[in-house]
């Protein structure tokens, strides 16, 4: 079992408050995922959770005991850090084992647990090998093993995929995802790519500035972004926000459309323009246009065989049912 | 790039490496070599560097007027003692300012350090009187403790940049393994840090060993380590050059071979944390 409920906790160093009281309520078994831009505060949320800072005020809840002053070690909580985090002087067997040494289990149910986990890790090979012997992927699954063999409450993963190349962190996502509904053990995953936080999460949590600017679904968020931070953070690449002349129109401050919502045409349409930059991504092709519309180019995306010379003439249509309005706070307007 | 060096380059470099090396040597040579002469051919003028007849007989003079061995063996406790207790004070010292730092960390380890600044005979009146009014005057045990205080801030400066370098993420991951503070300092930490707390552990041994400033101030009859030893030679008796180059010799031989032996451990201590 593994709820957490964090009510009205808040997080300072010294004069300069790096979180706000904030609440938040994250069920057993489901994937959170903590987003935003670098200094939000996702993973100094996450160390607040795990204990290895202290709160300067509220209650952190685990499984709705109290735990607000339980030190890191007996909280039941595992986690994957961004650097591994491996003890380099214990073979691979000794790292996924130590936590099981501190619970004095044993050593017959440790062999038993290491050995399951280097399995569904396919780590049984490596056992006897060193972490520095271990390329990046490995290591990271050393750290998740280490993790896992607890069977712990909930698990927590600071950025546990940036030191990796593109190719092994598109692997590890859906390793970790696989892992997730294998165990259905609570995850809090913390990531400034928002492409983790689409394809993994079952509830994302949108950070700014140590304030939470939405909490929901992956589709939730795409689809009915609260306000003008989290429609230009989540999705890729980002909606396009116009603002002035063309907003006023729809009585809104601010006006945003994702690129996929924009209806491209060499004949006609609402706004027009000329394309700059092409992107082509084989299945997809996005085009950067300077319209009329907005100062800035917009991007619209295209199927992957339109072809558009750089500078050629094309019309962009916002499909009406998809545009979002926001107020002059930023706001969605409903 | 790797940088072109040319031959008559490297070897102007190699032989000039070589003569500073033999002048640094020169003197320990000349000294060792004194030891097997007779006084006579020690005191002649061109000093002799062959052709002289080999002779042990100042280094059984030497043993037979002191007793080496009681003054080595108060050099082995009084070297390895004020380390050993140093070492015991500093790790928990060199820890806390590591991976606990406060705003004033940086300060008082400015401050220690500066302490290395004041010369020694600055403190040996009040040093002196303290011995005296705890009954301290050539006891082992005051010169451990007036050595350890002594070379505390080079440990702690030593054992806190090791620490500096093991990431605090290995550290925090042990106690979210659920290691407590005395697991997390014995399965974790030390480990890690063994290298750097052995080379600390022989520079403090050197340093230890060849302090003469408050041995020779401190101890007389009792407690007195080489240092004292080699002093005794010098000028009460008169000026015996052969034997007094043996003192020499027998005191400074076991650190050198320690020196030597430890060479690659010693290095790497003096130069840690140098790249980065």
């Amino acid at each position: 079992m593994g709820s957490i409920v964090l009510e009205k906790v808040k997080k300072s160093f010294g004069d300069v408050t790096v979180i706000p009281p904030l609440d938040l309520q994250i069920d057993d078994g489901e994937f959170v995922v903590f987003v935003g831009p670098s200094g939000c505060g996702k993973s100094t949320l996450l160390r607040l959770i795990a204990g290895l800072e202290d709160v300067s005020g509220g209650t952190i809840r685990i499984d709705g005991r109290d735990a607000t002053e339980i030190p890191p070690a007996r909280r039941g909580l595992a986690m994957v850090f961004q650097s591994y985090a491996l003890y380099p002087h214990m073979s691979v067997r000794k790292n996924i084992a130590f936590p099981l040494r501190m619970a004095k289990l044993d050593q017959a149910e440790i062999d038993r647990r290491v050995g399951a986990a280097a399995d569904i890790l396919n780590l049984t090979a490596y056992l006897d090998r060193r972490p520095g012997q271990l390329s990046g992927g490995q290591r990271q699954r050393v750290a998740i093993g280490r993790a896992i063999v607890r069977e712990p409450a909930a698990f927590l993963f600071d950025e546990p995929l940036s030191n990796l190349d593109a190719a092994l962190r598109v692997g590890m996502r859906l390793e970790i995802s696989e892992l997730h509904k294998r165990l259905a053990t609570t995850m809090i995953y913390v990531t400034h790519d928002q492409v983790e936080a689409m394809t993994m999460a079952d509830k994302i949590v949108v950070l700014q500035a140590g304030v939470i600017e939405q909490v929901g679904s992956p589709l939730e968020l795409y689809q009915r972004p609260r306000n003008v931070f989290v429609a230009g953070f989540i999705g890729s690449p980002r909606m396009n926000l116009i603002e002035g002349a063309e907003a006023r129109k729809h009585d809104a401050a601010a006006i945003g459309i994702r690129p996929e919502h924009l209806e491209i045409s060499q004949t006609e349409g609402l706004w027009k323009g000329t394309v700059g930059v092409s992107e082509h991504l084989g299945s997809d092709t996005f085009f950067h246009v300077q319209t009329n519309a907005s100062a800035q180019p917009l991007t619209a995306r295209a199927s992957g065989e339109l072809a558009l010379g750089y500078g050629s003439e094309v019309y962009l249509t916002p499909r009406p049912e998809h545009l979002h309005r926001f107020d002059e706070n930023g706001l969605r307007i409903a | 790039m790797a940088r072109a060096v040319s031959t008559r380059r490297k070897v102007m470099t190699t032989a000039l490496a070589w003569a500073i090396g033999l002048l640094i040597f020169f003197p320990i040579y000349w000294t060792i070599l004194t030891s097997f002469k007779t006084e006579a051919q020690a005191i002649n003028n061109p000093p002799l560097f062959f052709g002289f007849d080999w002779t042990l007989e100042n280094y059984s003079v030497v043993q037979e007027r002191s007793d080496y061995m009681r003054f080595l063996w108060n050099s082995v406790i009084i070297a390895g003692g004020s380390t050993a207790l140093g070492i015991l004070v500093a790790v928990p010292a060199a820890w806390s300012m590591a991976f606990v730092p406060s705003r004033r960390t940086k300060d008082i380890l400015l401050w220690m350090l500066s302490t290395k600044m004041l010369p020694a005979v600055g403190v040996l009146y009040p040093i002196s009187l303290i011995f005296v009014e705890f009954n301290l005057l050539d006891t082992r045990i005051g010169l451990i403790l007036v050595l350890m205080l002594i070379n505390l801030p080079i440990i702690v400066w030593m054992l806190y940049t090791y620490f500096r370098e093991i990431p605090g993420e290995i550290l925090e991951a042990a106690r979210m393994d659920g290691a407590g503070l005395r697991e997390e300092i014995l399965y974790v930490l030390t480990p890690m840090a063994i290298p750097g707390i052995a080379s600390t552990v022989l520079l403090n041994v050197i340093l230890a060993w060849n302090e003469a400033f408050w041995t020779l101030n401190l101890t007389a009859a009792n407690a007195g380590p080489l240092t004292a030893f080699i002093a005794s030679y010098s000028s009460p008796e008169g000026l015996f050059y052969a034997k007094l180059s043996a003192a020499s010799t027998m005191a400074i031989a076991p650190i050198l071979i320690l020196g030597w032996f430890s060479q690659k451990q010693l290095v790497r201590g003096l130069t840690f944390g140098a790249v980065k």
